[in-house]
C-alpha cells in the first residue's frame, strides 16, 4: 500500500506540491485528475523518487521511502512523452528493467510483455519506425515488464487520436486489472480517468482538492471549483 | 558495485602507468646512464650508437630527446635540483654561458682532451667539445657555371649590384645558422660597421628566410628557388653527394669561405648526478676515435678529436674554412638580444 | 537520494580532475610561480613590443577563425545535408591538413610563393583548421530533424530564412564549439607564425618561446604566459556561458538525415566539395608532386642508411596515438558528462580548465612538466608523457564534440532508466554513453590524428628517444640532399594517407555502430 502524507515539493523556489495526502490500496487503481499545471506529474515524480520532497513522506507498506533513490523503489513510471530509449530496439526498451533487475529470462519475458500489449513480434523493430499507438504500448510494456509493485502512468494516452484512445483506455485498464497491479493514472480527461480507475483524486494548484468515486464526489463536491471542473 | 569496480580499475590503471617508470637503484655503477640531447642528435641514435660503450662498461645509455639547444639548456636548468639525466650533450656557445652561470655542470677533464684543438676546449673543463660545424654560404655550381658570374669570395663583394637578389640567409631570431651568420658579420666588420653591411645587403635585396629548411629547400636554386647563394653548412656539399638520387662525382654545391662561423657543441656532466664517474666514461667514449669517426656521416658535423679520420666525401667535396669566426659565449649572451633588435630595426624597420 | 547522485558525480569528476590537475594545473602553477618569484616589473622598451604582439595575437586569431568558418561553410553544408558518393572520402581528405607537420606545409606554402606575409599566416590557419569546423558542425547538422525545417517552410519561410532562423540557431552549440577550438589554436599558433610570418609577426606564443628559450627571461615569459592565460580564460568564460544559455534540449534524430541531393542541388554539392578539396589540395599537390619526383617511396622502405626504420616510426606513432586517444576519450567523456549534468559555476570552471591546455603555450606546459613531474614517480622523461601531452590537447575536442549531444538528451530518458532500476552509473552506461558514442568517436578521431601529427607541443617535453613519423620528417628535412628532401615529402604523404585512412575507418565505424543501436 502506498501512502503519501503531507508532501511538499518546491522546485526552483516555487511550491509545486503543498501538503498532499494520498493513499492507494493494494490492487487499487487511482486516477489523479486535474488541469494542466496542477502538479500531477510532479506528484508522480516525487513518488517515483525523481524529485526530492521538501517535506512530508512517501511510504510503502508502512516503511518510509525518503532517501531511497528511484532505481531502488521498484516502482514503474510511464512518462507522458513515453521517453523511449531512441538508441535501443523495442525489445531493448522492454527488456531494460528486466536487465537492471538481473533477470535471466529477459528474452522470454520481453516476448510475453509484448504479447500482452498486442505487439508480438515487434522486438527487433526500431523505435522511430513505430506509430504513436505502438509507442504507447511499448512504453506500457516497458513499464510493466519488471513487475513493479506500483505502476504510475502519466497521461498515458495524451498524444493519441480519439479513436485510438477509446480503444487503449479499455486495453490499458484490462492489462492493469488482469495482473491486479496497484496503479496511479494521471490524466486531465475526466472520462478517461473514470474509465481507467477505481477512484479519483482531484488535484488543484498542488493539492488534492477531493478524492473518492466520481458519483460520491458529484454528490458531495468539496467546493464550486470541483463541480465546475467535473461538470 | 559495478560502479566502484570500474572506477577502481581506471584508478589502478593510471597508477600502473605511473609505476611503469620506477626510480633507479643507488649504486656506484649504474645499469643505465641517461644522456639528454637535442632532437637533431637524438634522432640519429640507434641501438648501435652506444653499443661499444655498453660492451666495454656494461652500462646501457638511455637517450632523452629535447628540442633544440635552447630548450635543452632550459630543461637542464629547471631540473637542476633533481637532474633529468647524467650527461647533457648539445650545448653550444650561444647557450653555454647561461648554462655555466646556472651551475648545471660539474667539471670533468676527459682522458682524450689532448686530442682536441685547444681553441675548442673549455678552459676550466666545465664542458667537453664533441663536435663542431661551420655555418657557411653555399652556392649552386650549376647556376654560376650557366650565368658566368664569378663566385664571390668576400662579404663585401656580396653587396655588389651583380649579386643583388641572389642571396638568402636565415633570420637570426628564429634560426641558429641565422644567428651564427649575424655573429660572423659582427666579428668580421666590428660593432661599428656591421649594420652598414646589412643595410647595403637590404638595399641589394637580400632574402631572409625564417629557418634553414625554408632557406635551403625553398629558396635555393638547386631546389627550384630564386637564390643561388644560401646560408647553410660546410658539410652540406658532402651531404648533397651522399643523399643524391644518382651517384655524383662532384658535389653540386660549393662552400664560400668568407663569412663562416664555427659552432662548437659540448657535452657536460650534470651537477647532482649520482654517477659522475660513469658519466665521465661516457664523455670519454664520445670523444674516442671510434665514436668520433662516425660523427660526420651521422650528424654532418666535424669531429672534435683531431685524430679522427674524415670520410672521403668530407675530404673531396668540401673545404674546412681556414679562419672561421667564433665569439665567446659570454659576449653572445650579453649582447644577443640587443644585436637582434638592432638587426631587426635595420632589416625590417 | 541527493547524496547518492552527488557521489556518482564526484566519482565521475575525479578522473578528469586528477588528470587535468596533475598534468596541467600543477605544472602550470609551478612554472608560473617560479617565473613570477623573480619578476621585476618595468623592463624598459618591452611594453610597446608586447602591446604589438598581444594585439597581433588577438586579431589574427579572430580573423583566422572567421575566415576558417567562411572557407568551411560550403563543404560543411554539403556533407551535413547530403549523402553522395565519396562523402566519407571527402571527410577523410579534409582532415589531412590538420595533421600535417607545420614544417612540411610551410615548405609547400613557400614553394607556392606565399611567404612571410600576413596573408600566408591566415591562409595556413584556414588550411589547418577547416577540418575542425567541418567535422564538429556536421556532426550536429546532419542530425537536425528535417521536420523542423519543413515546419518553417510551411510557415512561409524562404530557404534563406529557414537557414537563418532555424538551422543556424540550432547549430549554435556546435558553431561555438568549433569556433572556440579554432580560436584557441590560432591564438596559440607557433610554427605557422614562425615559418610564414617571420620575426615581425610574433604571436604571444612565439614571444613566450623567445623569452624563455632564447633569452632565458623566465619571469617575462611567465608574465606573458599569464597574459595569454587570462585572455584565453576570458574568451572561454564567455563562451561557456554562451553555450549554456543557448543549449536547447531538442530531440536529436537517432541517425543522420542526409539525403541524396536533388538534381538541382547536385551541382551545388559538387561545387562545394570539389571546390574546397581543390583549394586545400593545392599545397597537398605540391607535396605529392615533390614526393614523386624520384624513387623516394622505395627509398623509404629500403634505404636504412638514411632513415633508421620507417616502419618502426609508423608503429611508434600509431601506438602513441592509440594511447592518447584512449586517455583523451575516457577523460573527455567523463568530463563531458559532469559538465553536461550540471549548470552553474562549478561545471563552468571545470569546462574552462579542461579547455585551457589548448590555449596555453607549449613551452609553458613542457617546462612545467620538468619542474613538477618528478614526484612521486619521476615521469619527466617517461614514455607516457608524450601521449599524455597529446591527450591534454585532445581532451577539449572530446568534450566539445560530446557536451552538445549530452545536453540534448532529454532528462526524462535518463529518469525512465532510473525508474526501471538503473543506478546513476548504469544510467550513464546505458543511456548517455551509447547515445553520445557517435559524437565521442568524432572527438576520439581528433585525438588520434592530433597525436599522429603532433610535433609542436611535444617538442618541449624531454622524452625518450623513440622516433615517430613527425620526428622522422623533421630529421630528414633538417639535412641537405635530394633524397632527404624527397623522402621527407614522401613520408609526409604517407602520414596524410594514414590519417585519411584512420578518419575514414572511424567514420565507417560510426555507420556500423548504428546497426546495433
Amino acid at each position: 500500500m502506498l501512502q503519501v502524507s503531507n508532501l511538499d515539493v518546491v522546485i526552483e523556489g516555487k511550491p509545486i506540491l503543498t501538503d498532499v495526502d494520498l493513499e492507494v490500496a493494494d490492487s487499487e487503481i487511482v486516477a489523479v485528475l486535474g488541469p494542466s499545471g496542477s502538479g500531477k506529474s510532479t506528484l508522480l515524480r516525487a513518488i517515483a523518487g525523481l524529485v526530492e520532497p521538501a517535506d512530508g513522506e512517501v511510504r510503502w507498506d508502512g516503511s518510509s521511502l525518503n532517501g531511497v533513490p528511484a532505481h531502488r523503489r521498484g516502482f514503474g513510471l510511464m512518462f507522458q512523452g513515453y521517453a523511449l530509449f531512441p538508441h535501443m530496439t523495442v525489445a531493448g526498451n522492454v527488456g531494460f528493467g528486466l536487465r537492471m533487475a538481473g533477470s535471466g529470462e529477459v528474452t522470454t519475458d520481453v516476448e510475453a510483455a509484448l504479447d500482452r500489449v498486442g505487439l508480438a513480434g515487434f522486438g527487433p523493430r526500431r523505435i522511430e519506425s513505430l506509430s504513436g499507438g505502438e509507442q504507447q504500448r511499448v512504453a506500457l510494456a516497458r513499464t510493466l515488464a519488471p513487475n513493479p509493485r506500483l505502476v504510475m502512468l502519466d497521461e498515458p494516452l495524451g498524444a493519441l487520436d480519439r479513436n485510438l484512445r477509446q480503444k487503449l483506455v479499455v486495453d490499458t485498464r484490462a492489462i492493469l486489472e488482469e495482473r491486479g497491479v496497484t496503479a496511479i493514472v494521471v490524466t486531465h480527461d475526466r472520462d478517461e480517468a473514470v474509465a481507467m480507475s477505481d477512484r479519483l483524486a482531484i488535484m488543484r494548484e498542488g493539492t488534492i482538492a477531493q478524492s473518492g468515486r466520481l458519483e460520491d464526489i458529484l454528490a458531495d463536491p468539496a467546493d464550486e471549483w470541483v463541480t465546475a471542473f467535473l461538470g | 558495485m559495478r560502479h566502484t569496480r570500474t572506477v577502481a580499475t581506471i584508478v589502478i590503471g593510471l597508477a600502473l602507468i605511473g609505476a611503469g617508470c620506477g626510480e633507479r637503484e643507488q649504486t656506484d655503477t649504474p645499469e643505465t646512464l641517461r644522456l639528454i640531447a637535442h632532437e637533431s642528435f637524438a634522432a640519429e641514435v640507434d641501438e648501435t650508437t652506444f653499443a661499444p660503450f655498453t660492451d666495454e662498461t656494461g652500462i646501457e645509455v638511455e637517450v632523452i630527446a629535447s628540442d633544440d639547444a635552447g630548450t635543452l639548456v632550459n630543461q637542464a636548468v629547471l631540473s637542476k635540483d633533481n637532474p633529468l639525466a647524467d650527461v647533457l650533450f648539445g650545448v653550444d656557445d650561444t647557450f653555454l654561458s647561461r648554462a655555466l652561470d646556472e651551475g648545471i655542470f660539474t667539471a670533468y677533464e676527459s682522458a682524450h682532451i689532448e686530442t682536441v684543438d685547444p681553441d675548442l676546449a673549455h678552459p676550466e673543463s666545465m664542458v667537453t667539445p664533441i663536435d663542431y660545424g661551420d655555418v657557411c654560404f653555399n652556392y649552386d655550381k650549376e647556376w654560376f657555371a650557366e650565368s658566368g658570374l664569378a663566385v664571390p669570395d668576400s662579404l663585401d663583394q656580396l653587396t655588389d649590384e651583380a649579386y643583388a637578389g641572389l642571396v638568402t640567409v636565415e633570420h637570426p631570431a628564429t634560426s641558429s645558422p641565422g644567428l651564427a651568420f649575424m655573429l660572423a658579420t659582427i666579428d668580421t666588420f666590428g660593432e661599428e660597421r656591421w649594420l652598414d653591411w646589412w643595410s647595403e645587403m637590404k638595399a641589394a635585396g637580400i632574402d631572409i628566410a625564417p629557418d634553414w629548411d625554408t632557406a635551403y629547400y625553398g629558396e635555393f636554386t638547386r631546389y627550384g628557388g630564386p637564390s643561388p647563394i644560401v646560408m647553410s653548412y660546410a658539410s652540406s656539399p658532402p651531404a648533397e653527394v651522399i643523399f643524391a638520387e644518382e651517384p655524383l662525382d662532384e658535389a653540386p654545391t660549393g662552400v664560400i669561405e668568407a663569412g663562416c662561423y664555427r659552432q662548437v657543441e659540448y657535452a657536460g656532466i650534470l651537477e647532482g648526478t649520482p654517477y659522475p664517474e660513469s658519466a665521465g666514461q661516457l664523455i670519454d667514449f664520445m670523444l674516442s676515435v671510434a665514436f668520433q669517426e662516425g660523427i660526420p656521416l651521422t650528424w654532418f658535423v666535424y669531429p672534435a678529436n683531431a685524430d679522427a679520420q674524415l670520410p672521403p666525401e668530407f675530404v673531396e667535396h668540401t673545404t674546412i674554412p681556414d679562419h672561421p669566426t667564433r665569439m665567446p659565449s659570454e659576449r653572445i649572451a650579453e649582447n644577443r638580444d640587443e644585436w637582434i633588435d638592432q638587426w631587426v630595426a635595420v632589416m625590417e624597420g | 537520494m541527493r547524496r547518492r547522485v552527488r557521489w556518482g558525480w564526484v566519482a565521475m569528476a575525479a578522473i578528469p580532475t586528477l588528470f587535468i590537475g596533475y598534468f596541467f594545473v600543477y605544472p602550470l602553477v609551478r612554472i608560473l610561480a617560479l617565473g613570477l618569484s623573480e619578476l621585476s616589473i618595468g623592463t624598459d622598451g618591452v611594453e610597446s613590443r608586447l602591446l604589438r604582439v598581444g594585439w597581433f595575437t588577438v586579431w589574427q586569431a579572430v580573423v583566422s577563425t572567421i575566415l576558417t568558418f567562411i572557407a568551411a561553410a560550403p563543404l560543411t553544408w554539403a556533407v551535413s545535408r547530403y549523402e553522395f558518393p565519396g562523402r566519407r572520402l571527402a571527410m577523410g581528405l579534409v582532415t589531412v591538413p590538420f595533421v600535417l607537420p607545420t614544417v612540411v606545409v610551410g615548405t609547400a606554402f613557400v614553394a607556392l610563393g606565399w611567404q612571410e606575409s600576413i596573408g600566408a599566416i591566415l591562409a595556413a590557419h584556414v588550411f589547418f583548421n577547416v577540418a575542425v569546423v567541418v567535422r564538429t558542425v556536421s556532426t550536429l547538422w546532419s542530425r537536425i530533424d528535417p521536420r523542423l525545417l519543413d515546419a518553417a517552410r510551411v510557415l512561409g519561410a524562404s530557404e534563406t530564412e529557414v537557414f537563418r532562423r532555424v538551422t543556424l540557431p540550432l547549430l549554435r552549440p556546435a558553431l561555438a564549439a568549433a569556433g572556440s577550438i579554432v580560436l584557441l589554436f590560432t591564438f596559440t599558433s607557433f610554427g605557422v607564425v614562425l615559418i610564414l610570418g617571420g620575426y615581425q609577426y610574433a604571436t604571444l606564443e612565439v614571444e613566450i618561446y623567445r623569452q624563455a628559450v632564447d633569452l632565458f627571461d623566465l619571469p617575462l615569459a611567465a608574465a606573458l604566459a599569464i597574459v595569454q592565460l587570462v585572455g584565453v580564460s576570458a574568451a572561454l568564460w564567455w563562451y561557456s556561458r554562451y553555450q549554456e544559455r543557448t543549449a536547447v534540449a531538442w530531440t536529436l534524430e537517432r541517425g543522420s538525415n542526409r539525403m541524396r541531393p536533388a538534381r538541382r542541388t547536385r551541382v551545388g554539392v559538387a561545387v562545394a566539395v570539389i571546390g574546397t578539396l581543390a583549394v586545400l589540395g593545392i599545397p597537398l599537390g605540391v607535396l605529392v608532386g615533390r614526393s614523386l619526383s624520384g624513387p623516394f617511396y622505395r627509398a623509404l622502405l629500403t634505404d636504412d642508411r638514411v632513415v633508421g626504420d620507417p616502419l618502426a616510426a609508423v608503429g611508434n606513432s600509431l601506438r602513441f596515438a592509440v594511447v592518447a586517444m584512449a586517455v583523451a576519450t575516457v577523460v573527455g567523456l567523463l568530463a563531458a558528462t559532469v559538465i553536461a549534468s550540471r549548470k552553474g559555476r562549478v561545471s563552468r570552471w571545470f569546462d574552462l580548465t579542461l579547455m585551457l591546455p589548448l590555449g596555453t603555450s607549449a613551452v609553458t606546459i613542457g617546462f612545467g612538466f620538468i619542474l613538477a613531474l618528478d614526484r612521486p614517480v619521476d615521469l619527466r622523461a617517461s614514455v607516457w608523457l608524450v601521449p599524455i601531452a597529446h591527450a591534454l590537447v585532445a581532451v577539449p575536442f572530446v568534450v566539445r564534440t560530446t557536451v552538445p549531444t549530452l545536453r540534448a538528451i532529454p532528462e526524462e530518458t535518463r529518469q525512465a532508466a532510473a525508474v526501471l532500476g538503473a543506478g546513476p552509473f548504469r544510467v550513464w552506461r546505458e543511456i548517455d554513453l551509447p547515445i553520445v558514442s557517435r559524437a565521442a568517436l568524432v572527438g576520439a578521431g581528433f585525438a588520434f590524428v592530433i597525436s599522429l601529427g603532433e610535433f609542436g607541443a611535444t617538442s618541449f617535453i624531454a622524452r625518450p628517444n623513440s622516433t615517430t613519423i613527425p620526428t622522422m620528417i623533421f630529421r630528414l628535412l633538417s639535412r641537405p640532399g635530394e633524397v632527404s628532401f624527397g623522402m621527407a615529402m614522401a613520408l609526409s604523404v604517407g602520414l596524410a594517407v594514414i590519417t585519411a585512412a584512420v578518419v575514414m575507418a572511424i567514420d565507417r565505424a560510426r555507420i556500423g555502430e548504428l546497426g546495433t543501436f
